[in-house]
């Protein structure tokens, strides 16, 4: 039987030699540092949520109806009719916040150990652009459902790209297709999240493990690895990515799983951060709720853009900041002038940066779910011009720090006192 | 539009809408009780369902709760022939809009959006308002347009079976809003008792590979 | 040498382990995937029995009824009618061997009683809906033709109880739906079971 299959492998080995080669290359022979940790997990868990993703949204395709009218019932329709469906269903909201969990902690990753730094800024590149379909994906998904958050999330951002001078309300005008959200609006955004952009995270996604592989990957210690190697020209701190990794992974992917189900089965509304009470009233274009927030996974940016006042009766300067803010991402190889790649060997400018990075952007999210009267208002009149919202002046605060973690960087990476970084890994 | 959306991001939430005048209070409703579940889809049928749907929901899936099929039609189909029919209201939302001013909304997942406690406690706070065009007003929902439908279920109940009335049409009201969920629960236990099956596996053949890793 | 030997069985009890436990998950969680494509409540419910009132129906008419999206023929078939079946020559399957009908209608008449004849209008050959042709039609049909079905797309022939004609591209007589008698004036299609 062993030689059966060793014969049929040998048949077909001969004639597309390129899979044996590509699975050497990119598994069995690719050599990856052996001290991985825990930050390493994210990039496969990552890829296993674009396939959960996808394969949960063919099947929630087959029944889903992209027309306004028909939109919000064909989900109910799901999770009661159809077979299974309420399962289906919940894979795929559990799976976007994941997604999202997942990548944020990815890129975390990167900023620990200085991954985006020479020679793989490439690879940092195309995970920013990652990074940013992921959000246009999730923001046509969401529209899909039809529900009063779809509706009005969706006219809020919209109307943010009309705040553009001059060609503004054109631009809204082609996003919508319509003078305001409509079944135009959501046929098309039905196309763009089932089909095109899956399509460009694909591709996204291929280019940045290709670009990764390439060069090699980085490690928690910042050193790397092809510097030394042993007399086959194998790097020493290296070892094959199959069988080592895939079978770590395995453990990473169960466990990863097993919270997955945690929350998809016993709380997948995660008190309406994953699945929005209001999403649960059908779209109706003459009645705004209450208290419109995007998802928790945009509020950070929500809230920068929050917290910019209006100049000359105009938002933009507030959508600019938005923009600026997750654009910036691009810019940190260059911004980044330390020497040293993992915050391991790093002095206390970098570490102190990172930590209030970190706050900054916590807050900014928290704030984001939040009305801007959530921290009540500051007692005393003083110079405070347009708002007297505690949680406004916070927010500002916030946004002048993520601005300035990125602005001061070339300055704060290049005076930082950095410790020797050793030759070899330490496990 | 401009002004749109600088009203949207400035102006306080609290502004914007008429929001919940009286404190919640807590639902004490038993997912699992059918008994209470079967009084509270009586109760559905014969007092909301002369104005609310709950389109997405079927007469025949409430076998569920331990009814068969006879029992679903006699005693609960006034408006629908066959028992995997949907139950959808009698009134058009045209008709709903004109008697009402808004048209009674479906309530197959009002439970989603509200949540029980907020179900729980405005069916039992509404009071006698001559203001309104009801007569009725409610603490939870100042100036609703619905009367309070069950005031004679209230006036010949003690308050405390007025309360069980509510809570099982309440309990009633969570299960319409996502039958499959006792399901999901077991179901959860059993994958998550795979998964650590699995990961005993997994991370013994984790460790056996990487014994030599230093 | 020995050492390494243990490991690599053991590496590879633990390799086949954990793949039989993770295929076997794996099938479990395709599980939904594979039951969603089967017809949901919608669909059953639309497919599912229907009652007809066969009181209005008179002796030797035909009445269609819709269920399953298929046209089900009912006539009340007179003594002339059921004459005509004992006499027909040349059937593909005279005596219903192929299971085109639930066990009750396997007998001659391919009926629960011989006056109500119940099937699916839709041919067997390649679906079309036949036509009803009377004894009367013997100019068009043949000086033999006792009355019956004629399918217009390719020429197949029905007698009344559905029973196909050799030199036909139709290969099985005309299918019976599972059906059962609520009251002397009342059918339910779709469904044979006692207690529905």
């Amino acid at each position: 039987m062993a030689s059966r299959l060793t014969a049929l492998w040998d048949w077909f080995d001969a004639r597309m030699p390129t899979v044996g080669e590509e699975w050497r290359k990119h598994a069995s022979e690719y050599y990856a540092p052996k001290n991985f940790n825990f930050w390493y997990f994210f990039g496969a868990l990552a890829g296993i949520v674009l396939v959960i993703q996808i394969v949960s949204g063919i099947f929630l395709t087959m029944n889903y109806k992209p027309d306004a009218a028909l939109a919000f019932g064909s989900v109910e329709y799901i999770m009661r009719d159809v077979p299974g469906g309420w399962i289906l269903r919940y894979i795929h909201t559990t799976g976007a916040s994941a997604f999202f969990i997942v990548v944020y902690l990815h890129m975390f990753r990167a900023l620990l150990y200085g991954s985006y730094k020479e020679p793989r800024e490439l690879v940092w590149i195309f995970g920013v652009l990652i990074y940013l379909t992921l959000m246009g994906e999730a923001f046509f998904g969401y529209l899909l459902p039809w529900g009063q958050m779809s509706y009005w999330g969706a006219q809020v951002i919209v109307n943010l790209f009309g705040t553009v001078p001059f060609i503004g309300e054109t631009l809204a005008l082609w996003i919508r297709g319509d003078y305001v959200v409509s079944d135009v609006t959501l046929n098309r955004f039905f196309a763009l999240h089932v089909i095109a952009l899956p399509l460009v995270l694909l591709g996204l996604v291929v280019a940045h493990i290709l670009a990764l592989h390439d060069v090699g990957s980085n490690n928690p210690d910042g050193v790397e690895i092809k510097k030394t190697k042993d007399a086959n020209g194998k790097p020493v701190d290296g070892i094959p990515f199959h069988p080592y990794y895939t079978v770590k992974d395995t453990v990473g992917a169960i466990v990863f799983l097993a919270i997955f189900c945690v929350v998809m089965f016993f709380m997948p509304e995660m008190g309406g951060y994953f699945i929005e009470h209001n999403n649960y009233i059908p779209a109706d274009p003459l009645k705004t709720p209450e208290h419109i927030a995007p998802v928790w996974y945009f509020t950070p940016y929500y809230s920068i853009l929050r917290a910019v006042p209006p100049l000359f009766n105009s938002q933009f300067p507030g959508v600019a900041a938005m923009g600026i803010a997750t654009m910036i991402l691009f810019l940190l190889p260059w911004l980044d002038r330390s020497p040293v790649k993992s915050i391991r060997y790093r002095g206390v400018y970098w570490k102190s940066a990172v930590s209030i990075f970190v706050v900054v952007f916590l807050v900014l999210g928290y704030l984001g779910v939040k009305p801007t009267t959530v921290w009540g208002q500051f007692g005393f009149d003083a110079f405070f011009l347009d708002t007297k919202d505690v949680a406004t002046w916070v927010a500002r605060l916030c946004t002048v720090l993520y601005f300035a973690f990125f602005i001061l960087m070339p300055w704060y990476t290049a005076r930082d006192k950095v410790k020797p970084v050793p030759d070899r890994v330490t496990m | 539009m401009r002004s749109l959306l600088a009203a949207l991001l400035f102006v306080p939430a609290t502004l914007l809408a008429a929001g919940p005048a009286a404190p919640l209070e807590h639902a004490p409703i038993d997912p699992r009780d059918l008994v209470s579940l079967q009084s509270g889809a009586r109760t559905f049928v014969n007092y909301c369902m002369n104005c609310h749907g709950a389109q997405y929901m079927r007469y025949n899936r409430l076998t569920e709760l331990g009814l068969t099929e006879a029992q679903i039609r006699d005693n609960l189909m006034f408006s629908a022939d066959k028992v995997g029919e949907t139950m959808k209201v009698a009134m058009t939302a045209k008709d709903g809009k004109a008697w009402f001013g808004v048209p009674p909304p479906d309530l197959s997942v009002i439970s989603r959006s509200r949540g029980a406690d907020w179900l729980y406690t405005y069916l039992r706070t509404f009071y006698r308002d001559d203001k309104t065009p009801t007569g009725w007003n409610n603490k939870v929902f100042p100036n609703a347009a619905m009367p309070h439908v069950l005031w004679r279920v209230q006036a010949g109940s003690s308050a405390v079976q007025y309360d069980t009335t509510v809570r099982d049409l309440v309990n009633f009201l969570v299960y319409v809003g996502e039958p499959a969920a006792q399901s999901r629960k077991s179901i959860g236990i059993v994958v998550l008792f795979v998964l650590g099956v699995l990961f005993i596996l997994a991370y013994a053949m984790k460790k056996a590979f990487w014994k030599d890793v230093r | 040498m020995s050492d390494n030997h243990k490991v690599d069985k053991t590496r590879r009890n633990l390799v086949v382990a954990t793949s039989v436990a993770g295929g076997a998950a794996s099938i479990g969680a395709a599980v939904p995937f594979v039951a969603s494509m089967f017809p949901s409540e919608r669909a059953k419910a639309a497919g599912a029995p229907i009652e007809v009132d066969i009181s209005a129906i008179a002796p030797g008419e035909l009445k269609v009824f819709e269920w399953r999206g298929k046209p089900v023929w009912v006539i009340r078939r007179t003594e002339d009618m059921l004459a005509t079946l004992k006499k027909a020559t040349g059937l593909t399957d005279p005596a219903s061997k192929a299971s085109q009908q639930p066990e009750y209608a396997s007998n001659e008449h391919r009926s629960l009683k011989p006056e109500v004849m119940v099937m699916e209008g839709v041919c067997t050959h390649l679906g079309c809906s036949p036509q009803i042709r009377t004894a009367e039609a013997k100019a068009e049909m043949g000086a033999d033709w006792l009355g019956g079905f004629y399918c217009p797309c390719h020429g197949s022939k029905f007698d009344l109880a559905g029973r196909v004609f050799r030199g036909a591209p139709a290969p099985t007589n005309l299918p019976v739906p599972p059906y059962q008698f609520l009251s002397d004036s009342k059918l339910l299609i779709g469904d044979d079971k006692k207690g529905a």
